[in-house]
């Protein structure tokens, strides 16, 4: 049985959404310029005509916070898909030779792995290549691999005991063509709910980076470097910080909320254990 | 549990050379001269000569590598380039804030999480529960370095209450140096007490539906005993676990928290350290942080085995 669609669920794909588009309005439409600078006017309150305000170059805020959600979304979506495209495969192949030296080896690199915080593995690749978006996203995109290969193997696991799987070995499939043809379909609720969080989670690394200054560097506008410029102006114009963490915090909630009611909606048997 | 110590300790040790070669590759093989790489392009030849002299750099990769390890198994973590003083004793001098504040956040974090995580359970679906779950919703969505900087302009801008940063020394007195730790763990366990007291909840319901607790009922005691002697115990495995995890993320979070604060910890010291391309301070700090994530998880899995015997035979 299905379970219906929740309330956080609908609230949740309202903020992603809304997220999601503002982004991609960004590289057609902004209120102003985002990168026009206008001393002047610089550290103006929220008013009609900038809606968010204006920060210490006399830039609009709101623009800005539409370019930044690009920058995050950009960075948290290709960390995920690298998470994904190598963390899947080694669970199902971790899996498929489970007690093996395969799975022994992959799940102690996965141990490994997990010694290093995403902030550790950031911190090694910048000291020795620089900071950029493209590092921030293999930094976090490393420290999604574990991260899937565990929820596959795991789900792998207690597929390869099924009767349907035996029948497909019975049938002469390979133990390749089972984990692709039958196992990842069964797994793939697992992997979309999951993916929703480490999305979240990368938003948020990716925002925590970008402010030490280990992200995307200027001109990019990122929502973590504008907090980063705005710490030091808190005091006088309080505005310029709460605008893009406000923009972090609604899109993080987003996509927790939506993972949540996604993972109610497809498996409704761990609908109590969690929420 | 000796066999399983035993093993646990294998694998530790492992982990902790795999570790530090990938540390030592990424940093001293990977950008090729690393003199010339920490003296920046307008350095004199003779002052790069000089440098790769003083680092060893004249010997081999795997000689260094033996060298570096070495020394950190002997306590000792190189030189700085930058400070001109000995790695561990700027890193001992910095411990002393970098750990009291993990260790304050997590004990906060517990303190909080503990008792809303038992309330939302125990009057499942009321609004005590339902607020519960609203605003850890919530902590877990915000940055905590943003909710740092809203409590610096909250408490020590506008009501004076705290400075805004920086760190008096615990020579000042241990309430001083609390004071200037409090706004810092708190942003640090905001995150950790919201998923700490999710995780207390959800662990506790299953326990709850147990058929044991209902035997428990039956036999006459009341719901606070049961509570107290079965359902509790139970729940604190898993919530034991994630306290461990949870350590490693207190760390790297206390990283970027001690910028926002300006506290002179570890953090701080790696960033110092990155931008002044001190190589061998960010090696060895960068070392002793998964140092300790490792053996902080494997101290975990020993107590897991310790409250629950089925978990030795399993692995």
């Amino acid at each position: 049985m299905k379970g219906r669609i929740s309330r956080s669920l609908w609230l949740g794909a309202a903020l992603t959404l809304a997220f999601v588009g503002a982004a991609l309005l960004s590289f057609v439409w902004t209120p102003h310029d985002f990168a026009a600078m206008d001393i002047p006017n610089k550290l103006q309150p929220p008013s009609a005509v900038h809606w968010f305000g204006t920060d210490h170059f006399g830039r609009d805020i709101f623009s800005m916070v539409m370019v930044g959600a690009r920058t995050s979304i950009a960075v948290a979506l290709v960390a995920v898909g690298i998470g994904m495209a190598l963390g899947v495969p080694l669970g199902l192949a971790a899996a498929a030779r489970s007690g093996g030296l395969l799975d022994e080896v992959i799940m102690r690199a996965n141990d490994l792995v997990f010694a290093f915080p995403a902030l550790l593995i950031a911190i090694l690749i910048t000291a020795v290549f620089g900071a950029s978006a493209v590092n921030a996203i293999i930094a976090i995109g490393i420290f999604n691999i574990p991260v899937f290969a565990r929820l596959t193997r795991g789900g792998a696991l207690s597929l390869w005991k099924r009767e349907y799987i035996l029948a497909a070995r019975v049938s002469g499939k390979g133990a390749a063509r089972i984990s692709f043809e039958h196992i990842l379909p069964n797994i793939a609720n697992l992997l979309i709910v999951q993916g929703t969080i480490q999305f979240s989670l990368g938003i948020l690394a990716e925002a925590g980076l970008s402010y030490v200054g280990l992200g995307a560097q200027p001109p990019t506008p990122s929502w973590g470097r504008m907090l980063a410029d705005a710490q030091t102006l808190i005091g006088l114009a309080p505005h310029i910080a709460i605008f893009p963490g406000l923009a972090i915090v609604f899109t993080v909630l987003g996509l927790n909320l939506m993972g949540d009611g996604l993972r109610d909606l497809l498996d409704p048997r761990l609908r109590r254990a969690r929420t | 549990m000796l066999r399983y110590t035993l093993k646990r300790l294998l694998s530790l040790a492992i982990s902790l050379a795999v570790a530090s070669v990938v540390i030592f590759v990424a940093i001293e093989v990977v950008p090729g001269d690393p003199a010339s790489y920490m003296l920046g392009i307008n350095a004199r030849p003779d002052t790069v000569a000089a440098l790769r002299e003083e680092l060893g750099l004249n010997m081999s990769p795997p000689e260094r590598y033996i060298a570096w390890v070495g020394g950190l198994l002997q306590g000792d973590f190189g030189t700085s380039y930058t400070y001109r003083t000995p790695v561990a004793e700027m890193i001992s001098e910095r411990l002393w804030v970098s750990l009291p504040l993990a260790l304050f956040a997590l004990a906060l974090s517990t303190l909080v999480a503990f008792p809303a995580g038992i309330i939302a359970a125990t009057r499942r679906g009321s609004k005590w529960d339902l607020g519960i779950m609203g605003v850890t919703q919530l902590g877990i969505a915000v940055p905590n370095f943003w909710f740092a900087m809203l409590m610096v302009l909250v408490f020590a801008i506008n009501l004076r209450w705290f400075s805004a940063g920086g760190f008096p020394g615990w020579d000042e007195g241990l309430f001083a140096g609390l004071k200037a730790l409090l706004l810092p763990a708190v942003s640090l366990a905001l995150p950790q007490a919201s998923i700490l007291a999710r995780v207390m909840r959800s662990a506790l319901l299953d326990t709850l539906d147990e058929d044991f607790i209902r035997t428990a009922r039956a036999k006459g005691l009341t719901r606070r005993q049961v509570l107290r002697r079965h359902a509790l115990r139970n729940a604190l495995i898993p919530v034991l676990t994630i306290i461990g995890l949870q350590f490693s993320f207190l760390l790297a979070g206390a990283i970027i928290i001690e910028n926002v604060f300006f506290l002179p910890g570890l953090g701080r010291l790696v960033f110092q350290s990155i931008s002044a391309r001190d190589l061998i301070v960010v090696e060895s700090v960068v070392m002793l942080l998964v140092f300790a994530v490792v053996v902080v998880n494997f101290a975990v899995d020993l107590a897991y085995a310790a409250i629950d015997p089925r978990l030795r035979k399993r692995r």
